[in-house]
């Protein structure tokens, strides 16, 4: 044994112990400054909603940018899910003789929980990576910095036009995908499990109530703010060159996809389970 | 003697315990163009962003036109920002605007002009820097280093501020098109009137557009004088720097 290491005080195990709950201390403290950073963050943006100027243009641009750029990679999403969740239902319903609940399960399935959730984490992805790009890009080539000198609130400018058109843009998404996904659940019932056409439609829309659609949509409007929240804030919030870019993106798409993930069964607690 | 347009004192900014700037003052006469001198990481651009309030310093003052704007409420801070226009470093023009609603951002923000009138006004303001009004419908991408450090200072002028500051106006940029820029920073800030302080470490571009200079080092301002002095001033420091001296000073300094 070296005579540094010798020398060096053993260390109690008390000592070792409280390290690692001051540790524990850290992240916590961490992680809830972070939590209210964020918040923060979030009441700002959506405060300016009442205040002048109003950059409708920009919402507007988000708003096709969510709607309708991210419409073909949710509706592939949704038809096969259908799809695979009608082949699913199936066979285990096949064991319980109980075949022609296939269309409610489908139905329910969809638009009240996979509707929201499928296409809220493919919009996470798509949308989530580009706000916080963008974002990041402007900041690390202070065009933020710009804005404040050119009499512009970048808040205001880059972060609340995206807080509305996500909040607006994915119910829209999730109504096409509900269609979708149903859709996907009839080809599949019709053309493979022996459903008559009418019967399986008649099935879906007799068990569909309108509170269904609706539990979606509230999902799917909260899910929006959340993607569009942590792209705009890990953007914002990004540092050095390309590196710290690719790192915000990187984080903008995990942190929406677990905060989707776990809001979800919040807001299903919350609302449906009484 | 008279007032002078922007007066800084005991200017001090720490970072995470690195004490970058460390009472910087600085006195910048009305209509005159100020070039703030400096190596890498001695503190031109804090100053010049304390200046611009994107970092609010820790100690001292800065005076425009006799108020100390650090102490100023918000609004009447974003009243006198209002009447300041900036060229970044690197343009930071809007890749997602065209060039004409670029150099107009401000003038439509501040609703002093129309949508319908701004290409109108944008075409005006590209000809003062040289460009052609169809340089206005391209996109900030589609411009050469040169035309965007254009586009951006026609950006900084439009709306007519009262002190243009300009960082790092010749960086990356051919000798040509340095000298280019330079010309018509000068042009501007004398056609318009306004008050200049740039931040550089191109001699050559100091020369040609500063009226007064001043070193800064390790976060103080080790001198300032005219411009027109600069390599033969009696300071040892100032002298090396100007003249691109391999050894002097500045490296004994660096070293300790």
């Amino acid at each position: 044994m070296s005579a540094a290491a010798e020398a060096a005080p053993r260390r109690k195990p008390l000592d070792i112990v409280l390290d690692g709950v001051a540790a524990i201390g850290r992240s916590a403290i961490g992680m809830a400054r972070g939590v209210g950073a964020v918040a923060l963050f979030a009441v700002e943006g959506v405060s300016h909603l009442a205040r002048p100027p109003f950059y409708g243009r920009l919402v507007l641009r988000h708003f096709i940018e969510i709607a309708y750029f991210s419409l073909p990679v949710v509706a592939l999403t949704a038809i096969f899910t259908g799809m695979v969740l009608a082949l699913q239902s199936y066979t285990g319903f096949a064991r319980f003789n109980a075949e022609g609940a296939v269309a409610n399960v489908v139905v329910l399935s969809i638009t009240r929980e996979l509707g929201p959730v499928l296409a809220g984490l493919m919009v996470a992805g798509r949308i989530g990576a580009a706000f916080a790009a963008e974002i990041g890009t402007m900041r690390v080539t202070d065009q933020i910095d710009a804005l404040t000198t050119l009499s512009t609130n970048p808040q205001k400018y880059l972060v609340t036009p995206r807080l509305l058109a996500g909040t607006l843009a994915m119910p829209l998404l999730v109504i096409v995908a509900d269609v979708l996904g149903v859709m996907g659940g009839w080809i599949i019932g019709t053309a493979k499990l022996g459903f008559s056409s009418l019967t399986y439609l008649k099935a879906t829309m007799d068990f569909l109530q309108f509170s269904d659609v609706m539990s979606g949509l509230v999902k799917a409007a909260v899910f929006g703010f959340i993607i569009a929240l942590m792209g705009c804030w890990c953007g914002y919030n990004s540092r050095g060159g390309a590196q710290g870019v690719g790192g915000a993106t990187t984080s903008a798409v995990v942190t929406s996809s677990i905060l989707i993930l776990a809001l979800d069964y919040v807001l299903t607690e919350l609302f449906f389970a009484r | 003697m008279s007032e002078p347009k922007i007066r800084i004192r005991g200017l001090k900014k720490n970072f995470a315990g690195k004490q970058v700037l460390d009472g910087v003052d600085i006195d910048v006469p009305a209509r005159s163009s100020m070039v703030i001198l400096g190596g890498s990481g001695s503190g031109k651009s804090v100053t010049i962003k304390c200046l611009l309030g994107l970092i609010t310093p820790d100690a001292g003052t800065i005076e425009i036109d006799g108020r100390n704007i650090l102490a100023l409420p918000a609004r009447e801070r974003e009243a006198v920002n209002d009447r300041i226009g900036m060229l970044f470093q690197n343009g930071a023009l809007f890749d997602s605007l065209p060039v004409w609603e670029n150099v107009c951002f401000k003038l439509l923000a501040q609703n002093r002009i129309t949508r319908a009138k701004a290409r109108d006004k944008a075409a005006e303001v590209l000809a003062q820097v040289g460009l052609a009004a169809s340089v206005g419908d391209l996109s900030p991408g589609e411009l050469s280093g040169g035309m965007q450090k254009r586009v951006a200072l026609a950006r900084a002028i439009a709306a007519t501020p009262d002190i243009i500051l300009f960082d790092e106006p010749t960086t990356g940029l051919d000798p040509i098109m340095g000298a280019v820029i330079d010309g018509l920073i000068r042009d501007c800030v004398q056609k318009l009137g306004a008050t200049a302080v740039s931040i550089t470490h191109d001699m050559a571009s100091a020369r040609r557009i500063g009226d007064e200079a001043a070193m800064l080092f390790k976060g103080r301002i080790i001198w300032n004088g005219p411009a027109a002095e600069l390599g033969h001033t009696g300071n040892a420091m100032v002298d090396q720097f100007a003249n691109g001296e391999r050894e002097g000073p500045i490296q004994m300094e660096l070293r300790r």
